[in-house]
């Protein structure tokens, strides 16, 4: 209360400063080199994301597609239409009950192995800095030569059915309906995993030394030791990585289209994003396709506060 | 978050983004039609096309130092289409393309980036005589070309002569021109070991795959029906029924993969049959001793009696061309009988004319294997010219792989209810 009323006299001076500039150096503030490096970012910021966001959430209330300049066709407002029209979808519906396995397979998978690997990596082990780079390789490969990759271990006749022999799934994995899709989030835990490692071993830097002694000296094993220091000392890397995990399987897109051939078989692995590309730019309804995508975006949005609020009730 | 919304507003960025950089679709088109100058044209970028598109370019501009064109490949995408409805979205689409599929032509024409070639004298005609009847399948529902029928690839079966002796099949003429013909050699060929697979289309969900695996053989089964004709699907009948059952126990039987194969099944020997038309020739040059032979029917219907799908590509004028004057010279000079025939030699594929074997004898007597492809292109089937295009066919594609390819869904049932909502998208506009 007390804060709120009392005002920093250092702001009143800026005040009285900045109404005292002439009005070139108010626009450009105090630290006009400052503005100078930043402005390029802010308009690159809000010519490539903010303004077409506004202009996607517009399309998805009117009917919209892409014309020759000139065409002079009428966009009308068309209300919650699009919105209907997506909600009513199966191919939409199967899509986003996809991305739910994929999280369901993905986050804890993520979590848990890069965990598990980050505490590995930080102990003192032989040839520490080799595997290090070497778990974070996948993650700067291109997507489309992992794939390539993965279809060859995961076809009909690839390394994995050769090695499993009678035991090799039939239909095999990617043309398997309950397969496909959790073979897609283990390719993508895998893919992503070096970034999940890095903020780890980021994360375990910061847990202080004083707790892992104190739960020594207390005569917790390596285990118990883990679950109540190591893990609640890194929940704040915990939290990011669960809510980058669910971006990227809200994003999933080249996998479905390159692993599965276009999200087969028959739509079991396809993605909504997948589904927003064949709608927006195939079929040519792209006021559809953002209906969808801001219907993706709320979704995410709400995953992810979902997930702060709780590992951030955990924390207390 | 931040890759959700890029994902979010691609369409929008295509279509804002772009449009910046647009103008020229609102031009007065009696005025753009007399006009003459530099023109812009893309083409395919497969190598032969490639040079034989720089070969048309040099030739003219040799002609018409003041009107020159200016060629190239059809920039980088996922496919042509979407490479092209940005640019007529952006208004900077060249004044003709020379590989514009005949799915796409409702789509661009909804866009406003179609110039329709009767707004030249005498075009409609030109196009009738060069092209015969099969031009009719490429008008629009308004009556109009929006699109120059240029070149087929009739779609046929490829064999590969050496797996087929392996398999102790006759390789001159071997039993193909039945169902049962064609599934009991499929079954000698894989039960044998001579190959992985009888023949393997891409079982994959893209739209356009129908193409290459129900569309010549429903064309064939049917004497030359579209998927849609007069507004109606034409698909859920006998005919449709016999080619799903067809297919259905191929793939059933193991002897059609439903998996995709990462290459080229048949080039590398993995498959015994491909189904696809003359451009590939040039990619099995050297790898496969390969004979033709035409897609089968219930009844074996004779190579002059068969229909097959076209796999066409047409040229079409895009709106954003002020010298549209030119642009019309330039798509009849490529479309002479001396481009056609340079096209035939380079390319192997089959301009859309009615008297293609009459006008180039000297060539079929010396390529005698592309003899069928010439008789077959006087009887190929097109893909609908209707609005919703794009759509249709995916609906079309998803119940087949639903029902025909995993299996999932009976397809008898499968086509009747793909049948019911393409009608509602044929009948929408």
């Amino acid at each position: 209360m007390s804060k709120a009323t009392v005002a920093d006299p250092r702001s009143r001076a800026g005040s009285r400063l900045r109404g005292s500039l002439p009005p070139l150096a108010r626009l450009v503030g105090r630290q006009p080199i400052g503005t100078a490096f930043v402005t390029p970012y802010v308009a690159f910021l809000v010519a490539v994301f903010a303004y077409p966001l506004v202009f996607a959430v517009w399309m998805s209330f009117h009917d919209y597609f892409f014309t020759a300049p000139g065409a002079g066709v009428p966009h009308p407002f068309v209300g919650l239409d699009n919105y209907a029209t997506v909600l009513g979808d199966d191919q939409v519906r199967q899509a986003f009950l996809n991305i739910a396995v994929f999280l369901v397979v993905n986050v804890p998978l993520t979590v848990v192995l890069s965990l598990v690997l980050a505490t590995a990596l930080n102990a003192k082990i032989p040839f520490r800095s080799f595997f290090r780079a070497a778990y974070y390789v996948p993650y700067v490969t291109a997507s489309v030569a992992a794939v390539g990759v993965w279809l060859w271990l995961f076809s009909d006749g690839g390394l994995v059915n050769s090695l499993l022999g009678p035991l090799a799934p039939d239909p095999s994995w990617l043309v398997s309906s309950t397969l496909a899709m959790p073979l897609i989030a283990v390719f993508v835990a895998w893919k992503q995993m070096g970034l999940s490692v890095l903020l780890y071993l980021a994360a375990l830097q910061n847990v202080p030394r004083e707790l892992y002694e104190t739960a020594s000296v207390d005569g917790a094993g390596r285990l118990r030791t883990f679950w109540s220091v190591t893990v609640p000392g890194v929940r704040p890397a915990t939290m990011l990585v669960v809510i980058l995990a669910t971006i990227v399987g809200a994003n999933l897109f080249t996998e479905p289209y390159l692993l599965t051939g276009g999200g087969g078989p028959d739509g079991a692995s396809a993605s909504p994003v997948l589904v927003m590309y064949q709608k927006g730019i195939e079929q040519g309804d792209p006021d559809v396709a953002s209906a969808l995508g801001v219907v993706l975006v709320v979704c995410v949005l709400a995953i992810s506060l979902l997930s702060k609020r709780f590992l951030e009730r955990g924390d207390r | 978050m931040r890759r959700t919304v890029t994902g979010t507003a691609l369409a929008a960025t295509l279509g804002v983004a772009l449009a910046a950089c647009g103008g020229g679709g609102g031009q007065d088109s009696g005025a753009a039609a007399r006009s003459h100058g530099p023109i812009k044209v893309w083409y395919s970028n497969n190598a032969q096309e490639v040079a034989w598109g720089k070969a048309m370019v040099a030739a003219w501009n040799a002609k018409h130092p003041k009107e020159k064109v200016t060629g190239q490949e059809i920039p980088g995408g996922k496919t042509s289409e979407e490479v092209i409805g940005a640019a007529i979205t952006a208004g900077n689409a060249p004044c003709l393309v020379f590989n514009t599929a005949p799915a796409a032509v409702p789509q661009f024409q909804k866009q406003g980036g179609l110039v329709p070639l009767d707004d030249f004298p005498g075009a409609a005609h030109d196009i009738e005589q060069r092209t015969g009847a099969v031009a009719d399948q490429y008008r629009s529902p308004d009556g109009k070309f929006y699109q120059l029928p240029w070149k087929s690839n009739p779609v046929m079966i490829f064999y590969n002569k050496k797996i087929f002796a392996k398999a102790g099949i006759d390789t001159h003429n071997p039993p193909l021109s039945t169902y049962d013909d064609f599934l009991a050699t499929s079954r000698k060929l894989v039960h044998s070991g001579a190959a992985q697979a009888a023949i393997w289309p891409a079982p994959t969900s893209e739209f356009f795959q129908s193409w290459f695996d129900f569309m010549p053989l429903y064309a064939a089964e049917t004497g030359g029906t579209q998927l849609v004709e007069h507004g109606k699907p034409t698909f859920d009948s006998p005919d449709g029924r016999k080619v799903a059952a067809f297919w259905h126990t191929l793939y059933a039987d193991g002897l059609a993969p439903k998996e995709t194969y990462n290459g080229d099944s048949f080039a590398e020997g993995k498959a015994a049959m491909a189904i696809v038309g003359p451009w590939a020739i040039a990619a099995y040059k050297g790898k496969v001793d390969w004979g033709v032979t035409r897609v089968p029917t219930s009844t074996g219907a004779p190579l002059a009696q068969t229909h097959t799908f076209s796999d066409a590509k047409n040229i079409a004028m895009y709106t954003a061309c002020k010298n549209r004057g030119t642009a019309w010279d330039v798509l009849r000079f490529a479309t002479s009988p001396a481009q056609d025939k340079a096209l035939l030699e380079k390319t192997g594929q089959m301009p859309l004319r009615h008297d293609l074997a009459q006008t180039f004898p000297a060539y079929f007597a010396q390529h005698p294997e592309y003899k069928t492809f010439a008789s077959e292109a006087q009887r190929t089937v097109e893909v609908p010219n209707v609005a919703n295009s794009v759509k249709i066919w995916q609906t079309f594609r998803d119940a087949w792989e639903a029902s025909v390819i995993t299996g999932k869904k009976d397809p008898h049932a499968a086509l009747h209810q793909a049948a019911s909502t393409i009608g509602d998208l044929a009948a929408s506009q």
